[in-house]
């Protein structure tokens, strides 16, 4: 077991390392900081002298170097844009999206696994139907389109609530909801097609020969071993999470650390960039991290086959 | 006296009928045979019986357990039948047992359930079980998983699970189909001594002729969703009437190994969708005459005591010894 968790955190540090590697080379490549920093009308000179001091005159492997070794200090860079450490900037946009974030996946937890699971125990019902096609509407809407629906409903419209900024909790409304709606859908369809495939296993049919009654069957038998594929898909959720919420941050005027993202992309604020790719990249790896050991856990033949590598 | 009865039972998937109406009893402590080809619904009729079908099937008739209904009961008078009274394992041990629960606590489930042990007295009971049904190292074995057990154990482990309720019926359907033949043999000798022992009856769903003459009191032999010949298994063994259950001991494979005995009945199950308006098993009979493919013979008794569904039984000129059929397991 030990073995195996080592093994899957050396995994996770070379993915994250892969990540920022193809960030660094992707930023060098596509545009020079000075010209956007500066305007296109700045003086040759002062060019010249933004480009020695922020190194980018070097060759991109010495610079990706110079990159890794200040990384290894835990020293993320500054902004090139007003100086300020460019982890703080980060972390100081971190708490605004943790509260779109988190409610957002207890709420698709919340809804979309009882709906799944109710669906699969009533098939063919009233209940199932809806939930198969709100489940389809749900992750087939893409966010901005959704987004805008609702500030048009609820906002223009309907004048209820607000539809950006981030004064009160009200403003949190809609863009959670906008980024709820696609994984509630998901996770809906994902619960539903693994209780169905659980139902029909022989274990169940003997769990309920022994005369256990149906709660217990549901609960104790068939819960157990669906959630072995539905933690899977919610792994996958978490990661995009933060992801996601960079479309919906910018449609509702977020400050979290999405709207931070596109700013600094289009400043081409290199080490801000950066460190945004490491927290995006970081929060996806390690869900992926949770969702193995969870696996350990839930299912003990992989458990077995976890020790005997 | 008739422990179990089954009336007329009937049952579809889909508006296909897999069950034409099947009569059976079972009296308390017999052992009763139930042969067949494969999908003449010998599975069926026992899931319906226990409502362990999908929802997707119309179980239509009565079966009553000491009289009381359960076809159409609710959900939990049937409940309180499974397991306590009559327990059910099944064709594929491996994937009958939960692979997320340990042989213990599933094993704890049932004795919880219907003798109401709990703490220490359960687990001593699960292990006791355990050992009884011939798992090696049971104390320790207890806390392992299913995938930690080969499938002839696997079957121990549901022989012992179905024992914790005490039942008073065990339906053991096909339980070595997927064993292989040692492991096949061992099982069949623990059931019997099992059943010698706890005196419980016994329903034993199986293709094999030789270890249904072995272990059961009677047999049915069913064909396409019918009971074609029931009776007491001597004298089914000596005299098969219908020409279908002479055409399973055809196709016995013989001790002696003579090989040209061994007799396959040509053609095959008819679909469900389309039956035959006559008897089932004519397409397929030797003996059938213009009236058996348009008239279906009715199961009725016989002066021998036996219930046949036949118009042309066999006769009996040539007589093979029953006994040789009857093969004991090891
Ligand atoms: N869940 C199901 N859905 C649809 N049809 C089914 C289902 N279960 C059984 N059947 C059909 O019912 C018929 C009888 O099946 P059953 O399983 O009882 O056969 P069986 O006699 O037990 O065969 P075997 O010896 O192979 O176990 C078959 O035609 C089968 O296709
Ligand atoms: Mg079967």
């Amino acid at each position: 077991m030990l073995t195996y968790m080592l093994t899957r955190v050396f995994r996770a540090a070379l993915t994250i390392l892969l990540v920022m590697t193809f960030a660094f080379v992707v930023l060098r490549l596509s545009g020079d900081p000075a010209a956007i920093m500066l305007g296109p009308d700045a003086p040759t000179d002062s060019v010249d002298a933004f480009r020695a001091e922020w190194g980018l005159d070097d060759p991109i492997w010495k610079q990706y170097f110079a990159y890794l070794k200040s990384i290894a200090q835990l020293d993320f860079g500054i902004s090139m844009r007003d100086r300020s450490s460019a982890i703080m900037l980060v972390l100081e946009r971190l708490p605004a999206t943790l509260a779109l974030t988190v409610p957002t996946l207890l709420i698709q937890l919340g809804i979309g696994i009882p709906a799944g699971v109710y669906a699969a125990l009533h098939r063919q019902s009233v209940a199932d139907r809806g939930v198969i096609m709100l489940s389809i509407f749900g992750f087939t809407i893409p966010s901005f389109v959704m987004g805008l629906l609702l500030v048009l409903v609820f906002a223009v419209t309907l004048g209820w609530l607000p539809s950006g900024g981030q004064d009160s909790w009200r403003h949190a409304i809609l863009p959670i909801l906008t980024m709820s709606v696609g994984g509630i859908g998901i996770l809906a369809r994902f619960s539903r097609s693994a209780m169905i495939e659980v139902m029909g296993q022989p274990y169940i049919r003997t769990a309920m020969a022994k005369g256990l009654s149906w709660r217990d069957v549901v609960w104790k038998h068939a819960l157990p071993n669906a959630s072995v594929p539905i933690v899977t898909i919610v792994g996958f959720m978490v990661g995009s999470l933060i992801a996601g919420a960079v479309v919906v941050e910018s449609i509702f005027s977020w400050p979290g650390i999405g709207r931070l993202l596109i700013v600094s992309v289009s400043n081409r604020d290199l080490a801000v960039v950066q460190c945004l790719l490491l927290v995006i990249a970081s929060s996806m790896v390690i869900a992926n991290l949770c969702v193995d050991f969870a696996y350990g856990l839930l299912d003990p033949r992989l458990r077995a086959k976890t020790t005997a590598h | 006296m008739t422990f179990v009865s089954i009336r007329d039972l009937k049952v579809a998937f889909d508006g296909v009928h897999v069950l034409h109406g099947i009569d059976l009893t079972v009296a308390r402590g017999e052992a009763v045979g139930l042969v067949g080809e494969s999908g003449c619904g010998k599975s069926v009729t026992w899931l319906a019986a226990l409502g362990l079908l999908p929802g997707k099937a119309t179980v239509s008739g009565s079966v009553t357990v000491e009289g009381q209904q359960l076809i159409g009961a609710a959900r939990a008078s049937v409940e309180a039948v499974r397991g306590g009274r009559i327990a059910m394992i099944f064709q594929d041990p491996s994937s009958s047992l939960n692979p997320v629960r340990t042989v213990g606590r599933q094993i704890c489930e049932s004795l919880a359930l219907h003798r109401g042990l709990d703490g220490r007295a359960r687990r001593a009971e699960a292990v006791r079980l355990l050992d009884m049904v011939g798992i090696p190292d049971a104390a320790r074995r207890v806390d392992l998983y299913p995938h930690e057990f080969s499938g002839g154990q696997c079957q121990r482990v549901m022989i012992a699970m179905a024992l914790a309720g005490e039942p008073d019926l065990l339906i053991a359907d096909e339980p070595t189909t997927a064993l292989d033949a040692t492991i096949q043999a061992q099982i069949l000798d623990l059931l019997s001594t099992l059943r010698r022992e706890t005196g419980m009856a016994m329903v034993f769903i199986s293709h094999d002729l030789g270890a249904v003459g072995a272990i059961c009191e009677r047999v049915n032999v069913m064909y396409a969703g019918r009971i074609v010949e029931s009776g007491d298994i001597a004298p089914m063994f000596e005299r098969p009437r219908h020409p279908y259950t002479q055409g399973l001991f055809d196709a016995i494979p013989r001790l002696d190994g003579t090989r040209n005995r061994l007799i396959p009945i040509t053609g095959t199950v008819p679909d469900p969708r389309r039956m035959p308006d006559g008897c089932a098993f004519a397409p397929r009979c030797t003996k059938a005459s213009a009236f058996c493919t348009d008239t279906r013979p009715d199961l009725k008794p016989q002066t021998d005591g036996r219930d046949l569904a036949c118009f042309h039984p066999v006769a009996h000129q040539q007589t093979v010894a029953g006994e040789e059929r009857r093969r004991i397991p090891a």
